[in-house]
C-alpha cells in the first residue's frame, strides 16, 4: 500500500514501487472531517484538492486508490495531543506523532489486515538489514531532506514493513524531475511545511482560538515580576522576540523564553545562556530496530532535537529513574533552546538507534523553580 | 469478471439510448430558431417531453428539463421557498433528516442564506418518513419557534404563530437513495395540502423503480416532482422537474425564458432524446422487471444472511425475519425492488469495498461522498443507529443489467472480504468511545 498525500515524494514513490514489482493500491488519508475544498498558499496537505492530485498520480501510475477516513483517530491522537501538550507547557512534533499512531500504525496495522504486506511512503529515509538481517532506520542519501528524524518512533516491527523509495535519491530536484517526466501535475507543487492542519501556519493564533489564552506574568530567573504576557502559549523556550517587558535586563543583553510554567501561567525569561542544556531524559523512548546490546553502558552518540537542526555529539544511557527506566542523553557540548516535549532521536552514524521523548532538561544556569 | 452492483449510484445506459444520443448529436438546430432546421431540432425535443410525460403520468408542459437531479431538487426548494415568501413570510421548511445531501444542503443553504427554519421530520427505524411524523415536526418547530419569542417574525408574517400558515413547503425522499425505504408521499401530500402546505418529492430513486402517476399524485397534494436520466439508462447530464401549471417557482437560472421562464438556456436536444429512450423503456418494462429484481434482492438477501448471519438488514425486511428497527413499525412497510443495505458489525464499510472491488464486486457504502472522502451515513444516523453501525454499512443496488450470476458471485466473494475486514476492525478511528 502506498500512502499518498497528494505531494510529489509520495507520488514518486508509489510509482518507484510499481516498477520496483510490487502490486501497489494507493490510499490517501482523510484527516479532517471537513477538509478545505482547495489548497490555500503553499502549505497544507489536507484538502479535496490534495485527495485530488493523489488520485490523478495513481490514474496515471495505473494502480487503484482509495480514500480512507483516519479523522477520528487523528484528531484524537495528533490534533488533541498537540493542544493537550502546549497547554501542558510542552512543544509536540505532531508529524512524529502521526507517524508513531497513524501512519505506521492505525494505517499500517489495517493495511496489514487488509492483506497488505508492506507501506510505501515518500519519506526520505532508508530501511536497511544488518548481517543478521534485523531492520535498521538510517538517513537518506540527500541529508538536506533527510527525515529520518521523524520517523525515530519507529519500531522494529514497523520497519519490517516501511518501504522508502526515495531514501536513495540525491535531491529533491531529481524527484520533481522524475515526477515532471512521470506526467504528474503534482511536479512542481510546493513543499508542505509545519502543520497539516493548520493551514496558515500560524500556530499561536490557532492554539490561542483552541485553547485560549489567559493573561499573566512574565518573570526572570529568580521570580522577579518584569512584564505581563497574552498568554503562555504564545511563548516556545528559546524564543526571543515578542517579549514585552518594561523594564531592560541589568546587563542591557537580550532575553530569551526559559520556561514556560502552565500551572501558575507565566513564562521564565532570562539571559541566552541559561537556555543552555546540559543533560535531557525521558522515560517515553524507544528503539528502531535491535536495541543496543547494553544500553545501560553509556554509549557515544549524536542527538538530533528538531527535523532541521543539525546532530551534535552526546553520551547516551540507559538509567533508571524513580524505578522506572529512562534513557539519559548528554550533549558533549550544552545545546541552546530545548523545550520538553520534543523529541531527541540518537543517531549513531547514519543509524536512527531511537528516540524519547524530553521530559526534563539540565540546565547550564539552572532557574529557580518558583510558584 | 466484474460485477456491478451499484446502480443506484448509475445504471449503464440502455444500448437504444445511446444509439439514440448519438444520432440526435448530428442533428444542427437550435430548438429556439425559428427556421425549419431549428424547427426540426424543437420537434425532437418536444416529442422526447412527451415521452418522458408519458412515463411520469404529467402532461408535457409540467415536465421542466434541468441539467439532473440535483438542479431540478435545488429549482423545486429554493424556487418554491422564495416564490412563498413574496406575499407573507414563510421561513419554514419540513423536511427530514435522511434526505439526499442534494435537499439536505439545499434546505441548509438557504437556512443560512435567506432566513429559513428548518423542522427535521424524524424518520422510523427503518427510515420512512410519515405523514405523522410531518405533522408532528410541524407542530412541534411551531412550539420551538413559540418559545423563542420572536416578535419579528410574528409581525411579519401578519397571521399570529399558526403552524402551517408560516411554512413554505415540505420535501420528501420517495425511495430514500441509500437504504431503499419507500414513504407514503400520498398521505404526506394529503396531510400538507389540507395545510395549503405543497410538497416537494425526491424520486430520483424511485424513478424507473416505482410506476409514477404525477396527476393522482397531485391530486394529492404532491406540487413538484424531481428525476433524473442516469438512474434510469438515460445519459447523466439530463433530469427534469415536474411542475403543474398552476404551481409558480422563482427561476435559479435567468435567460432566454426557455420553459416556461423556468429554467433558461439553450436546451439539450439529443440528450433528452436519449433520456425518452431510455425512460420509455423503463415505463413498459417497469412491472416485470420488478418482479425480477424483487427476485434477485430477495435471493441476495437470504445469501448474505446464509453466509454472514450476524448481518443487519437496514430497512424493511422483503422476506419477514426481523430487521434492525422493524419494531418501531407497526405496520407494513416497503422497500426498492433493486435495494438491499446490510450493516456488518465489527467491519469498516470502507474495508469491505476495497475487499470487494479487489475481488471484482463494485458496491457502496451507501453515504455521500466528497470527492471520495467518505462520511457516516447520515440516513442510518436519522434512522438512530449508532455511528459504529453506520460505518460498517453497504449499500447493494440492482438494475436491468443484474443477473443470478451477479448476486452469486457477490456472495461467493462477502465471506472472505468479511473475515478479513473483521480483522482489520476498526483500525482508522476510537472504538473506546463507540
Amino acid at each position: 500500500m502506498a500512502a499518498m498525500s497528494g505531494g510529489v515524494d509520495s507520488a514518486v514513490a508509489a510509482a518507484r514501487a510499481v516498477e520496483a514489482g510490487h502490486d501497489v493500491v494507493g490510499v490517501h488519508l482523510a484527516l479532517s472531517r471537513m477538509p478545505g475544498t482547495v489548497r490555500t498558499g503553499a502549505r497544507g496537505c489536507c484538502t479535496i484538492e490534495d485527495s485530488m492530485d493523489a488520485r490523478r498520480a495513481a490514474d496515471i501510475i495505473g494502480i487503484p486508490f482509495y480514500v480512507w477516513d483516519f479523522s477520528e483517530r487523528f484528531k484524537l491522537d495528533v490534533v488533541d495531543d498537540f493542544k493537550a501538550e502546549y497547554a501542558a507547557g510542552r512543544t509536540p512534533n505532531p508529524c512524529m506523532r502521526c507517524n508513531e499512531r497513524i501512519k505506521f500504525a492505525a494505517l499500517l496495522e489495517k493495511a496489514l489486515d487488509l492483506g497488505f504486506d508492506g507501506l510505501v511512503t515518500g519519506h526520505y529515509a532508508t530501511v536497511t538489514k544488518d548481517a543478521d538481517g534485523n531492520h535498521e532506520l538510517h538517513r537518506a542519501a540527500a541529508w538536506a531532506k533527510d527525515q529520518s528524524y521523524v520517523l525515530g518512533v519507529l519500531t522494529a516491527q514497523q520497519l519490517a514493513h516501511a518501504i522508502f523509495p526515495l531514501g536513495a535519491t540525491p535531491s529533491k530536484a531529481e524527484v520533481r524531475a522524475e515526477a515532471a517526466a512521470r506526467g504528474f501535475s503534482v511536479a512542481s507543487k510546493p513543499d508542505s511545511h509545519d502543520i497539516c492542519f493548520i493551514p496558515d501556519g500560524d500556530t499561536r493564533g490557532w492554539l490561542k482560538d483552541a485553547i485560549g489564552a489567559t493573561p499573566g506574568d512574565i518573570v526572570d530567573s529568580d521570580g522577579t515580576k518584569l512584564g505581563e504576557h497574552e498568554g503562555a502559549l504564545a511563548f516556545t523556550v528559546g524564543q526571543r522576540r515578542g517579549i514585552n517587558v518594561g523594564i531592560p535586563a541589568a546587563d542591557g543583553r537580550r532575553r530569551f523564553v526559559l520556561d514556560i510554567r502552565p500551572v501558575t501561567n507565566t513564562v521564565v525569561v532570562g539571559p541566552k545562556e541559561a537556555l543552555a542544556i546540559t543533560e535531557m531524559g525521558g522515560s517515553k523512548f524507544s528503539w528502531a530496530g535491535q536495541p543496543p546490546a547494553h544500553p545501560e553502558t553509556a554509549f557515544d552518540c549524536e542527538v538530533q532535537i528538531r527535523a532541521h537542526a543539525d546532530p551534535v555529539p552526546a553520551v547516551c544511557v540507559l538509567a533508571v529513574c524513580d524505578g522506572e527506566p529512562e534513557l539519559v542523553i548528554t550533549p558533549t557540548d550544552p545545546i541552546i533552546g530545548l523545550s520538553t516535549g520534543q523529541t531527541a532521536v540518537v543517531y549513531v552514524g547514519t543509524r536512527v538507534l531511537g528516540q524519547m521523548t524530553i521530559d526534563r532538561t539540565v540546565s547550564a544556569v539552572p532557574v529557580a523553580v518558583q510558584a | 469478471m466484474s460485477v456491478y452492483l451499484d446502480h443506484a449510484a448509475t445504471t449503464p445506459m440502455l444500448p437504444a439510448a445511446i444509439d439514440a444520443y448519438a444520432r440526435a448529436m448530428t442533428v444542427v438546430g437550435n430548438p429556439a430558431s425559428i427556421h425549419s432546421q431549428g424547427q426540426h431540432a424543437r420537434r425532437m425535443l418536444e416529442e422526447a417531453r412527451e415521452q418522458i410525460a408519458w412515463t411520469l403520468g404529467a402532461d408535457p408542459i409540467e415536465v421542466v428539463f434541468t441539467s439532473g437531479g440535483t438542479e431540478a431538487i435545488n429549482l423545486a426548494l429554493k424556487g418554491l421557498y422564495w416564490r412563498r415568501q413574496r406575499d407573507v413570510a414563510r421561513p419554514r421548511i419540513l423536511v427530514p433528516g435522511g434526505e439526499h445531501h442534494a435537499t439536505l444542503d439545499s434546505v441548509e443553504w438557504l437556512a443560512e442564506a435567506a432566513n429559513a427554519q428548518l423542522s427535521w421530520v424524524e424518520l422510523d427505524g427503518l427510515g420512512r418518513a410519515t405523514a405523522d411524523a410531518f405533522l408532528v415536526a410541524l407542530e412541534q418547530g411551531h412550539e420551538a419557534h413559540r418559545r423563542r419569542d420572536d416578535a419579528t417574525f410574528a409581525t411579519a408574517s401578519g397571521l399570529g404563530f399558526d403552524p402551517a400558515s408560516e411554512t413554505a413547503l415540505g420535501t420528501v425522499l420517495w425511495a430514500n437513495n441509500e437504504v431503499g425505504t419507500i414513504s407514503p408521499i400520498e398521505q404526506i401530500g394529503s396531510v400538507l395540502a389540507a395545510r395549503g402546505i405543497p410538497l416537494h418529492v425526491d424520486a430520483v430513486s424511485a424513478y424507473g423503480h416505482l410506476p409514477i402517476n404525477f396527476r393522482a399524485l397531485h391530486e394529492v397534494g404532491v406540487s413538484a416532482l424531481s428525476v433524473s436520466a442516469h438512474k434510469v439508462g438515460g445519459p447523466v447530464g439530463i433530469g427534469a422537474l415536474v411542475l403543474p401549471r398552476t404551481v409558480d417557482v422563482v427561476p435559479l437560472i435567468h435567460g432566454g425564458g426557455q420553459q416556461r421562464q423556468v429554467r433558461s438556456g439553450t436546451q439539450d436536444v439529443a440528450a433528452a432524446v436519449s433520456f425518452a429512450v431510455a425512460a420509455v423503456n423503463v415505463a413498459e418494462t417497469l412491472a416485470a422487471e420488478s418482479v425480477r429484481l424483487a427476485g434477485l434482492r430477495d435471493a441476495l438477501i437470504a445469501g448474505v444472511r446464509a453466509v454472514v448471519p450476524d448481518a443487519l438488514l437496514n430497512g424493511p425486511d422483503p422476506i419477514g425475519a426481523a430487521s434492525i428497527g422493524a419494531e418501531s413499525n407497526g405496520e407494513s412497510a416497503a422497500r426498492l425492488a433493486s435495494n438491499a443495505h446490510f450493516t456488518f458489525p465489527g467491519c469498516e464499510g470502507d474495508s469491505l469495498l476495497f475487499l470487494l472491488d479487489v475481488a471484482g464486486v463494485s458496491v457502496s457504502t451507501g453515504s455521500a461522498c466528497q470527492a471520495g472522502i467518505p462520511e457516516p451515513s447520515h440516513v442510518l444516523r436519522a434512522m438512530g443507529r449508532s455511528e459504529t453501525e453506520a460505518r460498517g454499512a453497504l449499500r447493494l443496488s440492482l438494475g436491468r443489467t443484474s443477473t443470478a450470476a451477479d448476486v452469486d458471485a457477490f456472495i461467493a466473494a462477502l465471506p472472505g472480504a468479511f473475515v478479513q475486514a473483521s480483522r482489520a476492525g476498526f483500525a482508522d478511528r476510537d472504538v473506546s468511545r463507540g
